[in-house]
């Protein structure tokens, strides 16, 4: 193991963070084929053999996933550690909502700033066809009305105040959907892969939760995506160009609180501010190349295009209207598909943050935007009240 | 001082488990009455199996079969077996590492009473009566002082392996709200909404939490809103939730009381779901013997103008 030693004490600032391994399941509604151990495992596998490295070279495993409700194993880290070749290693899972891909991942690659540990395996999974995320979602609670359905129901009368504030035309959501959706067309990892998809289609489908078509929802997916993120000595080594960590930060807020902007929350916006000061960017929308954000349901695209600083208030819209954040766009956003085209809840987060690594690193292949030398992951999760974000480079930071 | 509210709260789901290669012929030899391990690249067999290495991280597929019979390596006296426990009058939790197997398997074993078990003792495995492919097709482990069988040289391979199993899981609670909240559902009670306001920021709460989480200051002193309010932004839900029982479509609304700090939730009726708009003044309808209003209807007044509740949206 690389640890704090002779070769790296007394070295100044942080440990940069390199990502030189990437693996993903392919994302589908229900893997009735593998164990959540045997899930786990295929994307870890991909991620070494990425990064050519064996089990050997990992010096530290973190985890993350979504409630464990999601599927009803409790700690579900403690039986994981054989599939994940932990034994013997520290292990930690991290548990921040729908946000947690994210936060897993930046607690691993902190592990590496701050050199307690030389190559840590990431990984963030779901498997939800083993339980139902709506139910798990909406629990009852004695001497409360129960009102709400699923998350779709939480989400949408946010959505309909952007709309109201903003003055976007109804039309911006489903351009978001379709856009994605085709997107997906381009990943073979992406679960939903609509090869009919027309934006008459995505307009025609059923309202579910007014203002929220059924056509501008995420699905709900089996999967799993991991990393191998090492430090500079690691980086050399490593095969493939690596993607380095420019900025990373998270950031939280309570879910209800007097005065809370759903539309915009605080923490969002001062996480953004974190990861833009940490890797001196001082103009998000002309020195960012692309974004990766969590997109759950289509009209988070504006909204988060606005707390993350790329449009100002009530101008996000504009941007993925004039086809901004179309594939050959000037900003794409979700090249992937994004959460829209798959989603295995624990994992959507470190797909973005993955994604937005296989970017700068030239290795998205149908999906890839020419020239990729700065792009942001984006997660968020609970009631709009955990944010991870870190942006990733093709040059290590010199900041 | 009041009674303190509670109530139950049971939480259940019959979640399912896709098992994988090893554990589908774990459980399909079961319903074979044939027990497999897995052997490791050591040369251990490992009972129940897995299927990683926990040495070498490696994939083992490797089945084996093991005897029926084996040797208590620890054990627990259960004096009161619960709902859904193996047997249901007292029992002992024993490991039992069956013969041919390097490590232990955790099940019941059928005795009399704790005197009549003991680390060493020799036990062999009694069938259920019907099997599925579960861990219950081992109706429990039983004393046994015969010889030890020699096992099957069984691989793993079944016609029609089971592939997935149902795993239900229930957890009992007591929900209690607590001081804050219990006030609030007692003056509901009343059909009066009763909220708390911050001493440090002045906001009122409501529902209540007992607590300013911007401040994080504890709240006391109670404001009655209400009972009007105005709709700051809705949806209207055209899905049926499985566990809700209220007709679609309906309007969720986000409503702010008058005096209130923060929208609270709930249903609009008495208007047509489509010509619910943000803005809507609207006032609470009480069913009776309700904890809380069934939902809120228009009072007539004009709509509220945005500017007046844009910072409660």
């Amino acid at each position: 193991m690389s640890t704090v030693g002779a070769a790296t004490a007394g070295r100044a600032g942080k440990e940069p963070v390199a990502v030189v391994g990437i693996g993903q399941t392919k994302h589908v509604a229900a893997r009735h084929d593998v164990s959540i151990a045997g899930l786990v495992r295929e994307a870890a596998v991909r991620a070494l053999e990425d990064a050519e490295l064996t089990w050997a070279d990992i010096d530290a495993v973190v985890i993350g996933k979504a409630p464990d409700f999601f599927e009803g194993v409790m700690m579900p880290e403690l039986y994981l550690a054989d599939a994940l070749g932990a034994v013997g290693k520290p292990m930690l899972r991290v548990h921040t909502a729908g946000s947690v891909g994210g936060s897993t991942a930046l607690v691993a690659a902190n592990l590496i700033a701050a050199r307690v540990h030389g190559t840590v395996l990431t990984l963030a999974f779901e498997k939800q066809s083993e339980s139902n995320a709506m139910w798990g979602l909406s629990l009852p609670v004695p001497f409360q009305q129960p009102l709400l359905a699923g998350a779709g129901g939480f989400f949408a009368p946010h959505v309909r105040a952007y709309m109201r504030r903003s003055g976007a035309p109804d039309t911006v959501g489903s351009l978001v959907a379709y856009k994605d959706r085709r997107n997906a067309l381009k990943n073979p990892y992406a679960h939903l892969h609509e090869h009919d998809i027309t934006l008459e289609k995505v307009q025609a489908s059923p309202m579910l939760w007014d203002p929220i078509r059924y056509s501008e929802t995420c699905p709900s997916s089996d999967g799993a995506c991991a990393m191998i993120l090492t430090d500079r000595s690691g980086a050399a080594r490593s095969p493939r160009p690596p993607a380095w960590m420019l900025g990373g930060a998270m950031r939280s807020e309570p879910t209800l609180f007097a005065g809370k902007n759903f539309v915009s929350p605080k923490a969002g916006m001062d996480c953004a501010a974190d990861v833009y000061r940490q890797a001196g960017i001082a103009d998000p929308r002309r020195e960012i190349d692309a974004v990766e954000m969590y997109v759950p349901f289509s009209w988070y695209e504006p909204m988060w295009l606005e707390n993350l600083g790329f449009a100002d208030e009530g101008e996000g819209w504009k941007l993925t209207e004039s086809g901004v954040t179309e594939l050959d766009g000037d900003l794409p956003v979700n090249m992937s598909g994004g959460v829209l085209s798959t989603n295995p809840i624990g994992a959507s987060g470190m797909i973005r943050f993955a994604e937005a690594a296989l970017q700068v690193r030239g290795q998205a292949g149908e999906h890839q935007v020419d020239g990729a030398r700065r792009v942001l992951g984006h997660a968020y999760g609970g009631g709009s009240q955990f944010f991870s974000m870190w942006l990733v480079g093709a040059q290590p930071p010199t900041v | 001082m009041p009674e303190v509210l509670k109530a139950p709260l049971v939480v259940e789901f019959p979640f399912t488990r896709s098992l994988g290669p090893v554990q589908s012929a774990f459980l399909t030899g079961l319903r074979e009455r044939v027990v497999l391990g897995v052997k490791t690249a050591d040369g251990r067999t490992l009972v129940p199996p897995v299927e990683y290495d926990p040495v070498t991280a490696e994939d083992i597929r490797d089945l084996v079969e093991v005897a029926p019979t084996g040797t208590v390596t620890t054990w627990a006296w259960n004096h009161e077996p619960r709902r859904g426990q193996p047997l249901d009058r007292p029992f002992a939790w024993v490991l039992v590492q069956l013969d041919g197997a390097d490590t232990a398997l955790l099940h019941a074993l059928d005795a009399p009473g704790p005197d009549a078990v003991h680390t060493g003792m020799r036990v062999r495995i009694r069938w259920a009566g019907e099997r599925s492919g579960a861990i219950t097709d081992i109706a429990c482990f039983e004393p046994y002082d015969g010889a030890a069988p020699e096992p099957g040289g069984h691989d793993g391979r079944f016609e029609e392996m089971v592939t997935g199993i149902v795993a239900p899981a229930r957890l009992d609670y007591t929900y209690a709200p607590g001081r804050a909240q219990a006030d609030y559902i007692n003056a509901l009670a009343e059909r009066r909404t009763v909220g708390e306001r911050c001493p440090s920021c002045r906001k009122v709460y409501v529902p209540p939490r007992g607590a300013c989480p911007t401040c994080g200051v504890a709240t006391s002193e109670q404001v009655e809103v209400g009972p009007r309010g105005t709709v700051t932004t809705y949806c209207i839900v055209n899905i049926k939730a499985k566990n809700l029982d209220i007709e679609v479509p309906y309007v969720y609304a986000h409503i702010a009381l008058d005096g209130a700090d923060l929208a609270l939730h709930g249903r609009i009726g008495g208007i047509p779901y489509d010509q619910v708009r943000m803005g809507l003044r609207v006032e609470p309808v009480w069913s009776e013997g309700g904890r809380y209003p069934d939902h809120y209807r228009p009072t007539g007044e004009p709509d509220a103008d945005y500017e007046t509740y844009k910072e409660l949206v």
